[in-house]
C-alpha cells in the first residue's frame, strides 16, 4: 500500500475542513484534505447553496404567478410556467462553480486531496480508500476530524422511492402533486414553503405543538401566519406513524387522540441532523462524547492529543458558518499559533419566507443568565423599504443589558433580514452598547433601518413608532 | 423518595449560631453515612458535620462565610424511604442549588471591586457601570447585586489580581481578542477603559507594558496597580469580632517592667541539663506560668472574669491560663486548664498540648474556652515592648518581650545581666493602676529569685 506523510490530514471537504485546509496550506503546514464525494460538503453540493438556489427560483416563480393573478403594481403576466428540469440544471451549475471554486482554492494552498473515503487505523495512521485504485496510508501529526452530518432517518420511513431526505427534495424530477413534510424546523419548512410555492399541496407534520420550535414564539408568529396564508396545512403535534404508497402517512394526533391519513407522492423527511461518528473508524480512538456528538473543548481538541474536531461532528449548532471558523481556529493552532474558538455570537438564519435572523441572546435567555436587561421591536411596517418591497411583516428585535447598555442579541423576522445577521453579530463582537447602534446614521430607504429604530426605542428615543 | 433534613447540630455551651467556614460536599453528590459534609465554626471550634443517613445532596443551606443559627436547615438529601421532612412540617425550601442559588451575603460582606478614580481599576461591572452612568444620563444607576461569598471565594483562589464575575466575558473586539491570544495575555487580566468596560488596543498595549515586570530585563521600578479583595471570614472574623470587642469594651491599662532573669534562664539551662532528655526542655513558658499562679494568690482581683453586662467580676481560685497561640488560620487561645496543679513539665507538657490541639484543630471544647487569664508570647520575635489586648471578658494579659543579654551596674560593678521585659494589660475598670503594678512587681520578684517558685 502506497503510504504518505504529512503534519495535517483533514477528514472531510465539507465548510469546516476545506477552510482548515486552505488555512493551513497557507500558513505553511504540510496538508492532506481526504473527501470521498465532491469538495464542499453538506453545505455546497446538497444543503445551503442548492437550497437557497431552489427556495430563490421557487420565489421567483411565485412572484411571476402572483402577478399573473393581476398586481396592484401593474404587471402584466401570462400564464407564467415552470420547468423543473432546468431549474435543477441552474442549481447544479452554481454548486459546480462553487465546489470547482473550492477546489481551485486548495491547490492554490499546497493542499494535497485525496478523494477517497477515509478510515482511522488509529490517532495518526488514517487508509483513504480511492472510489477507484489503491487505498493510500497517511501518517500524520495531526489529525481532523471534519465529518459533518447526515439526515436523520424514520424507522417507519427509511429514505429511498416516495420517502425524500433533504438531498433528494433538492434534484426533484418533477413537482410532486402532494408532498407531506415531517418536521416544521427549518429544513422542513424551507424547502416546504419553497415546494408550496412550485406548486405543490404541502402538509407539514410536526410532533411538537408550534412551528421553528427553536425560536421564540414571538419570532415564529410571522412565519406561521404565512404558512397558513400560502395555503400549507399543518398538522403540529401529531406523530407520524408509518407510510405505504396506496394511502399515505400514518399520522396520530396526541391532542386530539385520533389517527388519520394523508396521501402523498411524496414525502420529505426533515426531522433533524445527527453527527457523523460511524461507518470510518471514529469508534477505535475512543474518543469522549457529549451524547452523540465528539466533545472538544475551547481549542477544539478532543480527548485525543493532536486529535481536532469541528463542525457537524462536534454537534450544534450545526452551522456552515461555524465550521469554517472553527476550521481557521485549528489550522492555526497546528500553524503554533495561539486561538481559541471562543465567539460572542454565532448568528442563525431560517431561509423561510419570512426570514428568521437571530444572533446573541433572546431577551429569556438573558433575563435565565440573571441578567437584568431591556429589549425593544421595531416593526417592519414602519419602515419605508419595507413597504416598497410588499413586505412589512416582521421586526427587528434588540436585547441590552439595562446597567451599561452593552447589546446582548438580536432578533429579527421579515423578508430579506437574512442580510441584517452582519450587522447583528457585528455589534455584538465589537461590543457595541445600544447608543453606538442608535448614533450610527443608516442608509435611508433600507431595512436596516429597523436596526438603528429598534436600538433608539430600546433608549426610549425612536423617531418613526 | 423521600427528603431528609440535616439541620446545623447543637454544639452545647449555650451556641446559638455558627458560621459556614467550608463545604465538602455539593448538590447531586451522592452521600454516605458519616461522611463530612461542611464544617461550621463557633467562637472557638471549628466543627466536622456528618451525614446521619446515605442520600444524594439535593440543597445546601448557606454560603460559606454565612451565619447559620443552631437548629437550621443545613443540607437537605434525598433518601431512600420516608425521610425526616413531612408535608406539614415543609419548611420554605432552600435556593436552588449551585452557586446561583445560595443566599447572597449582605451588603456588608466585601463588594468585589472598588470602582473609582484608581488609575487602574479592575475590570469589574461596576466600574463598567459607573462609566456607563456618567456618559449617559438616561441611563440608570448601576446596580451590581452582592455576589455570593462562594464566588468571592473562587475568584480570590484564582492567580489573577483583578477580580472579575465568574462567567463574566472580558469584553473586547475580535481583533482585540486575536492580539491577546497572539501576545500570550489573558484578557480577563485586563482593565477595560472603553464604554460598557470594553478592553481596547490602548488597554492590550498598557497592560503588556506594564505587566511584564517578571520578564527578564524589564525595569523593576514600575507603577502597579493590583488589588485584592480578601473577605475576612472564618476564624478571622471571630479574631476581628473579638480583638474589637475587648478594645471597645475594655479600658486597657497597661504596664512595663523589666526583669533580670539571669538566674531564672542558669537554673532553666540547669534543669534542661540535668532533666531536659527524661522529662523534656522547659521554656520560659512555665516558670512565668508557676510565678502568675503564686502571684494570683496575693491578687485574685487579676484571675477573674468580668461579666460587664451583669456587673459582676467571677474571681476564681483556679487559674485556667489561656495560652495566645499563632496557627495557620490566624490567632487563638487555647487554655491550660488548672494551671495551679501543674509542676514545671506537666505545664510545658500541657502549654505544648494545647498549642498544638489549637494548630491541628484537634482541641477539646474545654481547651478553648473558661480561661481566667492569659499569657503572650512571641518568642524570639518579642521585641522590646507590646501592648497585649485583653482576651475579653478576662480582666488581665501578661506578654513576654525578648531576653536580651546587657551590661548592668550591680554594686559599683558594670556586669552582663539577662534582661527580659514583661508587658501587661489590665481592665482597669476592675483592677486599679496601682494593684496591677504590685501584682507585676511581685511577677518580676519570684522570676528574679526563682527558688521562690518553689517556697508554698
Amino acid at each position: 500500500m502506497k503510504e504518505i506523510s504529512t503534519k495535517l490530514l483533514v477528514i472531510g471537504g465539507g465548510p469546516g475542513g476545506y477552510v482548515a485546509a486552505i488555512r493551513a496550506g497557507q500558513l505553511g503546514v504540510p496538508t492532506v484534505l481526504a473527501e470521498g464525494a465532491q469538495p464542499g460538503g453538506t453545505c455546497l453540493n446538497i444543503g445551503c447553496i442548492p437550497s437557497k438556489a431552489l427556495i430563490h427560483a421557487a420565489h421567483a416563480f411565485e412572484q411571476a404567478r402572483h402577478q399573473a393573478k393581476g398586481s396592484p403594481l401593474g404587471i402584466r403576466v401570462a400564464d407564467p410556467g415552470i420547468d423543473i428540469a432546468q431549474t435543477v440544471h441552474w442549481k447544479d451549475g452554481i454548486v459546480q462553480r462553487l465546489t470547482g471554486g473550492v477546489g481551485a482554492l486548495l491547490r492554490k494552498a499546497g493542499v494535497q486531496v485525496l478523494k477517497g473515503w477515509a478510515h482511522i487505523d488509529d490517532g495518526k495512521t488514517v487508509t483513504v480508500k480511492p472510489n477507484e485504485g489503491e487505498p493510500v496510508r497517511v501518517r500524520c501529526e495531526h489529525l481532523l476530524l471534519a465529518t459533518g452530518s447526515e439526515p436523520v432517518e424514520l424507522p417507519s420511513m427509511p429514505f429511498g422511492g416516495a420517502i425524500w431526505s433533504s438531498t433528494q427534495a433538492l434534484s426533484p424530477d418533477a413537482i410532486p402533486k402532494r408532498l407531506v413534510v415531517v418536521g416544521a424546523g427549518y429544513i422542513g419548512l424551507e424547502l416546504g414553503m419553497a415546494y408550496r410555492k412550485l406548486g405543490a399541496d404541502v402538509t407539514v407534520v410536526e410532533a411538537i405543538d408550534r412551528v421553528l420550535p427553536t425560536y421564540d414564539p414571538e419570532l415564529t408568529q410571522p412565519v406561521l401566519e404565512a404558512l397558513k396564508k400560502s395555503g400549507i396545512t399543518l398538522h403540529l403535534g401529531c406523530k407520524v406513524q408509518g407510510w405505504d404508497a396506496k394511502h399515505g402517512v400514518h399520522v396520530r394526533s396526541d391532542v386530539k387522540a385520533e389517527d388519520f391519513t394523508l396521501p402523498a407522492d411524496r414525502v420529505l423527511v426533515a426531522v433533524g441532523r445527527r453527527p457523523r461518528t460511524a461507518g470510518f473508524g471514529l469508534e477505535s480512538l475512543q474518543l469522549d462524547m457529549a451524547g452523540r456528538h465528539v466533545a472538544i473543548d475551547a481549542h477544539c481538541r478532543t480527548s485525543m492529543r493532536n486529535v481536532w474536531a469541528i463542525g457537524d461532528v462536534t454537534g450544534e449548532p450545526m452551522l456552515a458558518h461555524r465550521a469554517m471558523a472553527q476550521g481557521e481556529c485549528v489550522a492555526e493552532q497546528v500553524a503554533g499559533k495561539n486561538r481559541r474558538f471562543e465567539p460572542m455570537a454565532i448568528p442563525a438564519v431560517c431561509f423561510t419566507d419570512p426570514e428568521v435572523v437571530v444572533a446573541g441572546r433572546t431577551p429569556a435567555e438573558a433575563k435565565a443568565a440573571g441578567i437584568d436587561c431591556i429589549e425593544a421591536h421595531f416593526p417592519f411596517a414602519a419602515n419605508g423599504r419595507a413597504m416598497t418591497l410588499e413586505s412589512t411583516t416582521g421586526f427587528v428585535r434588540v436585547v441590552a443589558r439595562k446597567d451599561n447598555h452593552l447589546i446582548l442579541g438580536w432578533q429579527a423576522v421579515g423578508g430579506g433580514v437574512s442580510e441584517l445577521a452582519a450587522a447583528f453579530t457585528q455589534s455584538i463582537e465589537m461590543g457595541a452598547r445600544l447608543e453606538d447602534v442608535g448614533h450610527t446614521i443608516h442608509a435611508h430607504p433600507t431595512l436596516g433601518e429597523a436596526v438603528q429604530e429598534a436600538a433608539l426605542r430600546a433608549l426610549g428615543q425612536a423617531l418613526h413608532v | 423518595m423521600g427528603i431528609y433534613v440535616i439541620r446545623v447540630p447543637d454544639i452545647g455551651e449555650g451556641i446559638a449560631e455558627v458560621e459556614l467556614v467550608a463545604w465538602h460536599v455539593k448538590p447531586g453528590d451522592a452521600v454516605v453515612e458519616d461522611q463530612h459534609l461542611a464544617d461550621v465554626m463557633t467562637d472557638k471550634a471549628t466543627v466536622e458535620v456528618p451525614a446521619h443517613t446515605h442520600g444524594k445532596v439535593l440543597a445546601l443551606g448557606g454560603a460559606v462565610g454565612q451565619v447559620l443559627a443552631v437548629g437550621a436547615e443545613l443540607v437537605r438529601l434525598e433518601v431512600e424511604g420516608e425521610g425526616n421532612l413531612k408535608e406539614s412540617s415543609l419548611l420554605p425550601p432552600l435556593g436552588e442549588g449551585g452557586d446561583g442559588g445560595l443566599p447572597a451575603m449582605g451588603a456588608a460582606a466585601g463588594r468585589h471591586a472598588a470602582a473609582g478614580p484608581h488609575p487602574n481599576p479592575p475590570p469589574a461591572g461596576e466600574g463598567a457601570s459607573a462609566t456607563a452612568g456618567r456618559e449617559k444620563k438616561s441611563a440608570p444607576a448601576p446596580v451590581q447585586p452582592a455576589p455570593a461569598a462562594t464566588e468571592r471565594i473562587a475568584s480570590r483562589a484564582q492567580p489573577a489580581a483583578v477580580a472579575r464575575k465568574e462567567g463574566d466575558r472580558p469584553l473586547a473586539s475580535p481583533a482585540v481578542r486575536r492580539r491577546a491570544l497572539d501576545m500570550g495575555i489573558d484578557l480577563r487580566r485586563v482593565h477595560g477603559s472603553g464604554p460598557a468596560g470594553r478592553i481596547e488596543h490602548a488597554d492590550l498595549d498598557a497592560y503588556a507594558a506594564g505587566g511584564q515586570t517578571g520578564a527578564a530585563g524589564a525595569s523593576p521600578y514600575v507603577e502597579r496597580h493590583g488589588e485584592e479583595q480578601i473577605p475576612v471570614i472564618g476564624l478571622r472574623r471571630k479574631i476581628a469580632q473579638k480583638m474589637q470587642e475587648a478594645k471597645r469594651r475594655i479600658p486597657h491599662f497597661s504596664y512595663v517592667e523589666e526583669v533580670d532573669v539571669t538566674e531564672l534562664e542558669a537554673l532553666r539551662q540547669r534543669l534542661n541539663a540535668i532533666h531536659g532528655a527524661a522529662r523534656g526542655k522547659l521554656t520560659l513558658l512555665p516558670f512565668l506560668a508557676r510565678a502568675l499562679v503564686l502571684a494570683l494568690r496575693e491578687f485574685p482581683q487579676v484571675n477573674a472574669r468580668y461579666d460587664d453586662e451583669a456587673g459582676v467580676v467571677t474571681r476564681f481560685e483556679a487559674v485556667h491560663l489561656g495560652i495566645a497561640t499563632q496557627t495557620d488560620g490566624g490567632l487563638m487561645v487555647p487554655v491550660l486548664r488548672h494551671a495551679e496543679a501543674l509542676d514545671l513539665w506537666a505545664c510545658a507538657a500541657g502549654v505544648a498540648r494545647v498549642a498544638e490541639g489549637a494548630r491541628t484543630g484537634k482541641a477539646a471544647r474545654d481547651e478553648l474556652s473558661g480561661s481566667t487569664i492569659t499569657i503572650t508570647s512571641l518568642g524570639t520575635l518579642g521585641g522590646i515592648v507590646t501592648t497585649p489586648v485583653i482576651n475579653h471578658p478576662e480582666v488581665a494579659i501578661v506578654g513576654v518581650n525578648r531576653i536580651i543579654e546587657r551590661p548592668m551596674l550591680r554594686g559599683g560593678q558594670v556586669v552582663a545581666r539577662q534582661l527580659m521585659n514583661l508587658s501587661s494589660s489590665f481592665d482597669h475598670r476592675v483592677v486599679d493602676g496601682m494593684d496591677a503594678a504590685r501584682f507585676i512587681q511581685a511577677v518580676r520578684a519570684l522570676l528574679e529569685t526563682p527558688a521562690l517558685l518553689f517556697v508554698e
